[in-house]
């Protein structure tokens, strides 16, 4: 096969699977990441406590470990899911973890004059929140999201290993196939890239545009 | 389900193949301090083909998955007669990879350096060696500290990925014994507990080093 009929093949097999991976683990991540945030945030020293159970054992253990963990040993304890559930899983709580991290350094970072200011004007928490706190929030943590996104993009190539058949598992069988390795490994690459790429791009771009006028 | 006998027996099989992770972690770290130094110096130097072809490279390197590239160094270089061990591929392309993510904090250590300092290098009449090792390199180092220590713990974190380049490390070593027992509860939980154990006592001293830094520098 010629080096675009590789992309080709790869892309008509594996790209659907890698996409369908990221947005569904970067859905997860951030609002597990949102909750976990808020959470550790919270006057309750009891739910503090438990959110950074789960943050520092996503954080603290490798994330094949986890993806393997989730795959092979909970169908042991009768919990069987498919490839897919469980690399969305792995890489959504995962991500989940550090996103919280980010979120919660996001709102604290928003100016104490904020807060005093919402409180004058008679804001009731869950305003302050939505109408104040986060929105000058999010726009902080945009650069670290924007990274994170690209990092979870990178890191769905681990789902391969598990068995679920996106672009690197594909390439991977084509290799058995074909035995090209060089151009196989390389278009594998180059798809990767073209698709970070812009993102790393986009992602500045929504940068620009949020913080317009703001900072 | 879980059986604490297995575990016990399992373990000093899976602990005494941290070792192969341990080295990993710091051959390839120390490969990612220098490159990601070299990439920066390439990035500032004042040729322009010089720099935007090392800023190309890291660029491509950032935006394209370890694994894959560990693929690419494992199965492509042999093509070219270049065959390594999975142990020299795997530290080689943990090194690369992580070299463009030291190479932006290098650059940001080194951007923080103030003009003036140069200036001063200059005025003493300093050698463009003298001045990066005397003058800006103690100065832009210090700070960035916490986070390069940051991509040490990363990276350790990383490790298991050379597993799937054959590297026989703790996590194929969990596997390996699984494969053979048909239990991977004890074998896969004892390799989560150990990096917890090792990486987050590390994440703590890291974060008192970060308030020092703080603490000296802002």
């Amino acid at each position: 096969m010629s080096f675009w009929d590789l992309i080709v093949s790869l892309l008509g097999q594996g790209l659907v699977i890698t996409l369908l991976t990221t947005v569904l683990a970067a859905i997860l991540a951030l609002v597990l990441g949102f909750i976990a945030g808020l959470m550790r945030l919270s006057k309750n020293k009891l739910v503090r406590f438990l959110v950074s159970i789960y943050v520092e054992v996503f954080r603290g253990t490798s994330l094949l470990v986890q993806l393997f963990w989730i795959y092979f040993v909970l169908p042991m304890f009768g919990i069987t899911m498919t490839a897919l559930t469980a690399a969305v899983l792995a890489i959504g709580l995962n991500f989940g973890a550090y996103t919280s991290e980010v979120v919660r350094s996001g709102i604290q970072s928003v100016d104490k004059g904020q807060i005093e200011a919402s409180i004058a004007l008679n804001f009731t928490k869950v305003q302050r929140m939505k109408r104040i706190i986060i929105p000058q929030a999010f726009i902080i943590m945009l650069p670290n999201l924007g990274n994170q996104l690209i990092e979870l993009f990178k890191s769905t190539s681990l789902v391969a290993l598990i068995t679920l058949t996106d672009l690197t598992y594909q390439a991977n069988v084509l290799n058995a196939t074909t035995l090209q390795t060089t151009q196989i490994f390389t278009a594998l690459l180059v798809i990767y890239f073209v698709i970070a790429w812009p993102m790393t791009k986009g992602m500045k771009l929504l940068e620009r545009k949020m913080t317009e006028g703001r900072m | 389900m879980w059986d604490w006998n297995y575990a016990f027996e399992v373990l000093p099989e899976i602990a005494s193949a941290l070792g192969v992770t341990i080295s990993a972690t710091v051959v390839g770290f120390i490969l990612a301090l220098v490159l990601g130094l070299i990439w920066t110096l390439l990035i500032r130097s004042s040729n322009k083909i010089i720099t935007t072809v090392a800023d190309s490279i890291v660029k491509f390197i950032r935006n394209t998955p370890l694994l894959v590239q560990l693929y690419f160094i494992f199965y492509v270089f042999p093509q070219f007669g270049l065959s390594l061990d999975p142990f020299t591929a795997g530290v080689i392309g943990l090194g690369l990879h992580y070299s463009t993510y030291l190479s932006e904090v290098f650059r940001s250590g080194i951007e923080s350096v103030g003009p003036g300092q140069w200036e001063v290098a200059t005025a003493l009449n300093f050698t463009t060696k003298k001045t990066w090792t005397r003058i800006i390199l103690p100065q832009a180092i210090p700070p960035v500290l916490p986070v390069i220590g940051n991509y040490f713990i990363t990276m350790f974190k990383e490790t298991p990925l050379l597993s799937a380049i054959t590297l026989v490390e703790i996590l194929q070593t969990a596997q390996n014994i699984g494969a053979g027992t048909f239990r991977y509860t004890e074998p896969l939980t004892i390799v989560g507990v150990l990096f917890l154990l090792l990486s987050y006592p590390a994440s703590i001293a890291l974060r008192q080093l970060e308030n020092r830094v703080t603490a000296r520098y802002s």
